[in-house]
C-alpha cells in the first residue's frame, strides 16, 4: 500500500500557504515574518552592534549569532517549555553555519548581528521557515549578502518523496525527513539534517525537487522584500 | 568560450533583492553593491539599482552607518578619558575626541575635564581618522563644529541622510527656510532641530516622509508642496 493522498490533500510536490512581510519588528534594524502552511516564523535583526564579553570579538570579521525559539503555546497543545534547549541550541548553531556562507561581515570587525528567530505556531518545517524568515530579515537589515538563502523539508512517507512536510508526516513512522537550505543563485546547499534513512537514488530526487521549491520560495521572499517599498498610496 | 550578449535585466532605480541577476554578458561594470560570477552580474545586498552608463550600482536603502573619513557626525559624550573624550556615534564603535582636537583653550595638565564637555552632552564634530578596526578620532576644530545646547535629537535612517540633506544641502535648507528651525543632519544619521515646539515636529513629519519616500522620483517636488500645504 503507497502513499496515494497526502494527509491534508495536496500534491506531492505541492508546498503549503506561503505568505511573507518585511520589516514587521519595528525597532530591529531588520525583521521579517515568513508563514508556511500552519508554521509562522517571525525573525528579527539587531546589528551590526558593539559586542561583549570582550573576548567573544573578533578582530577579523563581525560575528553572527542566531537565536531560534519556539514560543510555549506554539505546538499542538502541549506546552513548549520555554526557554533553551539542547535541541534549540542545536538548531540555533546549524542556522547561523546555513546564512553565513551568504553573509559578509569583513566590514564590521569585533561587532556582532544578532537573529533572533521567534515561532508562535508551529507545524513542522520550523527550522526552515525561520531560515527564509532570517535571510529576509538580514537583507532587509542592509548587510552585504551574496544570495538569498530558500529552506525547505523534503521526506520520504511510505512509497513517495513529498515536499514540505507537516507535522503529520513529519512523525510518520517509517519515513524520512530532509531539511535543506539552498542558495537559489547557484544551488549550492548550507544546511542539510535528515531523521530516518533513504537510499542514494531517493535523495538525488529530493535533491531536485528542493530546487523546484527554494525557486518557489524565492519569489515570496522576493515580492516580500519589494512590495516594502511600493509606492504609498496617495503619491503621484 | 561563447560570448553572451549584454542584457540588463531590471530597470533603473527598482529595487534589487541579494542574489538577484541584474544584468547579463561582460559589457556591464560591477559597481558598489554588485558583483560578477560568470558572464552574470548579480546584487550583494537589498539596495536601489543605479544605472549610470555601462556601470551598474546598488544605492544601500538600510543599513547601520559605517563611519568614513571627513564626515561631520552627531554624538554623546559617555566617557571621559585621561586626554579626551569618548563619543557614542550611532554605529557600533565609538569614538575618541582628544584633548588637542577639541579646542584651541590652553587645557592644564590635570584640569577637570567635564568643564568642557561633560558626560551626556551632545556635539557635532567631524572624523578625522578611521583604521581598519574601526579605532575613531573625531575633531572639533572647524566651522559649524561644536557643543549642541537645546533642541532635540531624533535618528533616521543613515542611509537616507544624503536625501534628506539633498543636492548640496538644498533639501535641508527648504526644510529649514519653511519652518524656521534650526537642524543639523549628521553622517551618521542623528539629526538636531532646534526651534519651535511645533514647527520641531513638522521638521520630523517632513524627514519622515523624506525616509519613507526617497526612493520613489519627484521627491523634492513632493516635499516642498508638503512644507507649504500645511503653511507655517
Amino acid at each position: 500500500m503507497g502513499y496515494e493522498k497526502r494527509f491534508d490533500g495536496r500534491g506531492v510536490e505541492e508546498l503549503r500557504q506561503m505568505e511573507a512581510k518585511v520589516g514587521v519588528v519595528k525597532n530591529a534594524d531588520g525583521s521579517a515574518m515568513f508563514k508556511i502552511g500552519k508554521t509562522t516564523a517571525i525573525a528579527a535583526v539587531y546589528g551590526p552592534r558593539d559586542l561583549y564579553p570582550k573576548f567573544l570579538q573578533n578582530p577579523q570579521t563581525g560575528i553572527l549569532r542566531v537565536d531560534y525559539n519556539m514560543l510555549p503555546f506554539s505546538g499542538h497543545g502541549e506546552r513548549v517549555r520555554p526557554g533553551g534547549s539542547r535541541r534549540s541550541k542545536e538548531i540555533s548553531m546549524v542556522m547561523a553555519n546555513a546564512l553565513l556562507p551568504v553573509l559578509d561581515l569583513k566590514e564590521w570587525p569585533n561587532a556582532v548581528v544578532d537573529v533572533f528567530v521567534d515561532l508562535p505556531q508551529t507545524d513542522a518545517g520550523t527550522r526552515c521557515a525561520a531560515l527564509c524568515a532570517a535571510s529576509m530579515a538580514l537583507a532587509d537589515a542592509g548587510l552585504l549578502m551574496k544570495d538569498m538563502v530558500t529552506a525547505i523539508a523534503i521526506g520520504k512517507v511510505e512509497d513517495k518523496i513529498v515536499v514540505d512536510l507537516n507535522y503529520e508526516e513529519d512523525s510518520y513512522e517509517h519515513g524520512s525527513d530532509i531539511a535543506i537550505a539552498m542558495l537559489p543563485g547557484t544551488g549550492k546547499i548550507t544546511l542539510l539534517q535528515m531523521d530516518g534513512q533513504i537510499t542514494p537514488e531517493d535523495l538525488k530526487e529530493v535533491f531536485a525537487k528542493a530546487e523546484t521549491a527554494c525557486k518557489k520560495i524565492l519569489e515570496v521572499q522576493k515580492t516580500a522584500l519589494k512590495e516594502k517599498f511600493k509606492k504609498p498610496e496617495g503619491i503621484a | 568560450m561563447e560570448k553572451t550578449e549584454d542584457t540588463l535585466l531590471l530597470q533603473d532605480k527598482s529595487i534589487v533583492i541579494p542574489g538577484e541577476v541584474i544584468a547579463t554578458g561582460m559589457g556591464y561594470i560591477p559597481g558598489t553593491g554588485t558583483y560578477r560570477e560568470g558572464d552574470k552580474l548579480n546584487a550583494a545586498r537589498l539596495g536601489l539599482l543605479t544605472i549610470d552608463g555601462k556601470v551598474v550600482k546598488l544605492l544601500p536603502v538600510s543599513g547601520k552607518y559605517l563611519p568614513k573619513l571627513n564626515d561631520r557626525v552627531i554624538g554623546k559624550v559617555i566617557d571621559v578619558l585621561l586626554n579626551g573624550w569618548r563619543i557614542e556615534i550611532n554605529c557600533p564603535y565609538s569614538a575618541v575626541l582628544t584633548l588637542k582636537d577639541a579646542t584651541s583653550e590652553f587645557i592644564a595638565r590635570g584640569a577637570d575635564l567635564t568643564q568642557y564637555f561633560a558626560l551626556g552632552d551632545w556635539i557635532v564634530a567631524k572624523i578625522v581618522n578611521v583604521t581598519s578596526q574601526k579605532l575613531i578620532d573625531v575633531s572639533m576644530k572647524g566651522p559649524g563644529l561644536r557643543k549642541l545646547q537645546g533642541g532635540q535629537i531624533i535618528a533616521v535612517n543613515p542611509q537616507k541622510v544624503p536625501r534628506i540633506i539633498g543636492k548640496e544641502g538644498s533639501m535641508v535648507t527648504l526644510i529649514k527656510e519653511a519652518t524656521g528651525c534650526n537642524i543639523i543632519v549628521g553622517q551618521n544619521g542623528l539629526v538636531w532641530i532646534e526651534g519651535d515646539p511645533k514647527a520641531q515636529l513638522r521638521v520630523i513629519e517632513t524627514i519622515t516622509k523624506i525616509e519613507v519616500e526617497s526612493h520613489l522620483t519627484g521627491l523634492t517636488e513632493r516635499i516642498s508642496t508638503f512644507l507649504k500645504g500645511k503653511g507655517a
